[in-house]
């Protein structure tokens, strides 16, 4: 008569957690506006976790993209213009300021600090480019020809100019693409040219706009940045030409009264041959520069430096995230393991009628573990889906870049669904535990 | 004579509340064979739900042995007790207790779903026996769409599916009319002429009149063991086991 349970291993069956999982899933849609309160907690801590990370993401990728193209081998030194030197305000005559980097900066440097392979200055100059009746206000930057590969920056069409146009101060440019898309919207713009202060250039190539670069990962851009629209335009000549065009003095008409400006170089990149010894010799041009310059009309940054704030601001970042979400599902595990608990007593009777009919304390732990995660994962799906929402309503509507990662959601989903089974497992246990006697009893 | 389904030896059960000792449960040996129809009466307190808890393995006693289907469950961990509950016992109770978020046909079912019982087999079983109990409309009304008589007889189909060994049931007409009442005593009429084994735990008299033995304890004790109305004349076709708890003769 006691013989073995024939039925035994399909108790383990994949069938018999399926059947399970779905009388819990029809006890919790009994329930449903309790269910959804219940799970709340988790759906706004799997949310926040989901979209903060996709915008930390997104800002510390906009950062290290701007970085990169610095170039982590390069010390940038910028001319500035020095602040207590600006003339006497408010004097209607005209007044020459010179100041900045000079080339007697660039021969000490490259004579005195060792490990140092090259030294590329240039001149960047605001004018306006002609094109027939076209006109447009652009910065013309003099260059060498190793311009593009110290600032990681590929063309899209033509070539950069060579050493011979260096040499002979041909009147040839290379124009960036917002600028091309403005001047030549329906043309190709290479062999056209552009007039600036009556000197006609001819155009060879385009170049990439900085700072922006097509990535593998899914980016959202802010509408209003992407494209050409936003960044300035540039032309790119022949540094000897810019000097045969436009001399050491530039000048400007600002507020009635006219100003005039003497600097050599706006900008050298100093490239040091190996990456670790970039600070070091940041150090040195630092200190050489001091020497040189009293009034501090002058600016040195360090990409490499830029790059390594940047990882530590975004390791705070996560750590500042990580807790938040721990926080919020924390808070979410707790309203679950609550209402989960108010449930078991709720449901007493149940429990003794279940144990009644056979029911081992397993079967209870199983049946309201599967309550509890499913609340959770369901709460988590629904997390996940908001979270993904979030970040893409806020680069539509505020232009921040947002990254979102394969990674994020599967995490947080996981997380939500662990979060069920913790904070499930003691509640479940609790129901188990019952006396099947005092719970049949029970009112 | 078939061995016994239900053999108790000298089952004692204590419940200890601070200091103070009470002694429900003080010594009951009895057996109960395969096609009894017994009755359990007595006063309140005389430990009679305690009685169909330890037979129901429910509860365990403090000592004695109880030996259900020939293994002795007294000494069984839970799981082996729940195991015991699920295979050879069926119950029946006051209040139906059906669970009120499934169905007719998921109530019956339950205890086949703890069996372990593919669904597809367990719910033929149970449509079988809804048309049995005469619920083949009902089956997917939930049970506060039922009457107590119905509900009732969806309790029985339940007690039923796992095809126990004994059916256990405590006061199982005590919520009814007496209309609903009488089908439900029709019912167990039907299954104890089919053979199953009942122990129910009842006051009503109409089931003392139709039942094969009465036994009524008293303070913990076997107070008198006698053959139900129907059987009153022939009494010595009831077998007892504890000679020294023979039917005394004397009609209340």
């Amino acid at each position: 008569m006691f013989a073995k349970n024939p039925y035994l291993h399909l108790l383990i069956s994949p069938q018999h957690l399926w059947r399970s999982m779905s009388l819990g899933a029809k006890s919790l849609w009994l329930h449903k506006l309790r269910s959804l309160l219940t799970a709340l907690g988790v759906v706004f801590g799997v949310a926040s976790v989901v979209a903060m990370l996709a915008i930390g993401e997104g800002a510390s990728h906009e950062a290290q993209e701007q970085i990169r193209k610095l170039g982590s081998q390069n010390i940038i030194l910028e001319s500035v213009k020095p602040t207590d030197s600006s003339g006497p305000v408010g004097q209607s005559r005209s007044f020459v300021i010179e100041y900045g980097l000079n080339s007697k900066d660039i021969k000490q440097i490259l004579q005195t600090i060792p490990g140092i392979s090259i030294v590329v200055p240039s001149r960047i100059i605001s004018e306006v480019l002609w094109v027939e009746e076209k006109n447009l206000e652009g910065s013309i930057i003099g260059a060498l020809t190793i311009y593009p590969q110290m600032r990681n920056r590929t063309l899209i069409a033509g070539r950069f100019f060579n050493d011979l146009e260096q040499d002979n101060r041909s009147p040839v440019c290379v124009i960036n693409q917002s600028a091309a898309s403005r001047l030549f919207p329906l043309s190709t713009p290479t062999g056209k040219t552009i007039r600036v202060r009556g000197t006609y250039y001819r155009v060879i190539g385009v170049i990439e706009d900085e700072g922006q670069r097509a990535t593998t990962e899914s980016v959202s851009q802010g509408g209003g940045k992407s494209g050409g629209s936003g960044s300035l335009a540039q032309m790119i000549i022949p540094f000897a030409t810019l000097m045969d065009n436009f001399g050491d003095t530039f000048f400007r008409f600002r507020s009635g009264s006219f100003d005039a400006e003497k600097v050599e170089f706006h900008e050298a990149i100093i490239r040091v041959g190996k990456v670790e010894d970039v600070v070091s010799r940041a150090e040195a041009v630092k200190h050489l520069l001091g020497r040189n310059h009293p009034r501090e009309d002058y600016r040195v940054t360090v990409p490499i430096e830029l790059l390594r704030q940047a990882e530590r601001t975004k390791r705070i970042f996560s750590i500042v995230l990580g807790s938040i979400a721990a926080i919020s599902l924390l808070v979410g595990g707790i309203g679950i393991m609550n209402i989960m608990l108010a449930s078991v007593t709720e449901r007493t009777r149940e429990i003794g009628i279940r144990r009644a009919l056979g029911a081992k304390q397993s079967d209870i732990v199983l049946q309201f573990l599967i309550e509890t995660v499913l609340l959770a994962g369901a709460g988590g799906v629904l997390g996940v889906i908001m979270g993904l929402g979030i970040p893409l309503a806020i680069s539509h509507f505020a232009g921040v870049t947002t990254v979102i990662k394969a990674w994020a959601p599967a995490l947080a989903f996981s997380v939500s669904v662990f979060t069920g089974i913790a904070f499930g497992i003691y509640p479940a246990m609790r129901a188990a535990k019952m006396n099947p006697v005092e719970a049949l009893r029970h009112e | 004579m078939a061995e016994p389904i239900i053999e108790l030896r000298d089952i004692r059960k204590t419940y200890r509340m601070g200091d103070m000792e009470s002694h429900v449960l003080q010594g009951i040996s009895l057996s109960i064979h395969p096609g009894e129809y017994v009755c359990m009466m007595g006063p309140s307190g005389c430990g009679k739900s305690t009685m169909l808890n330890v037979l129901g393995c429910l509860d365990q006693p403090t000592s004695g042995q109880y030996f259900l289907g020939g293994l002795d469950v007294s000494k069984l961990n839970d799981d082996d007790l729940s195991q015991a509950r699920c295979r050879n016992l069926g119950f029946i109770f006051q209040s139906y207790n059906l669970i009120q978020q499934l169905s007719v046909i998921e109530n019956i079912q339950l205890p086949l779903y703890y069996k372990g019982v593919p669904e597809s087999e367990s719910r033929a079983i149970a449509e079988n026996l809804a048309e049995q109990v005469g619920l083949s409309h009902r089956l997917y009304h939930k049970p506060n769409e039922l009457s107590g008589g119905q509900q009732q007889r969806v309790a029985i189909a339940r007690a039923l599916s796992n095809d126990p060994l004994v059916i256990l049931a405590d006061e199982a007409t005590g919520n009814l009319d007496s209309k609903s009442g009488n089908e439900i005593l029709n019912i167990f009429d039907e299954l104890n002429r089919a053979g199953k084994t009942m122990v129910f735990v009842t006051h009503d008299e109409r089931m003392v009149q139709r039942c094969s033995r009465v036994i009524r304890l008293q303070d913990g004790l076997l107070d008198r063991d006698e053959p139900g109305a129907r059987f009153a004349a022939a009494s010595s076709s009831v077998a007892i086991t504890d000679d020294s708890l023979l039917p005394t003769q004397d009609v209340c």
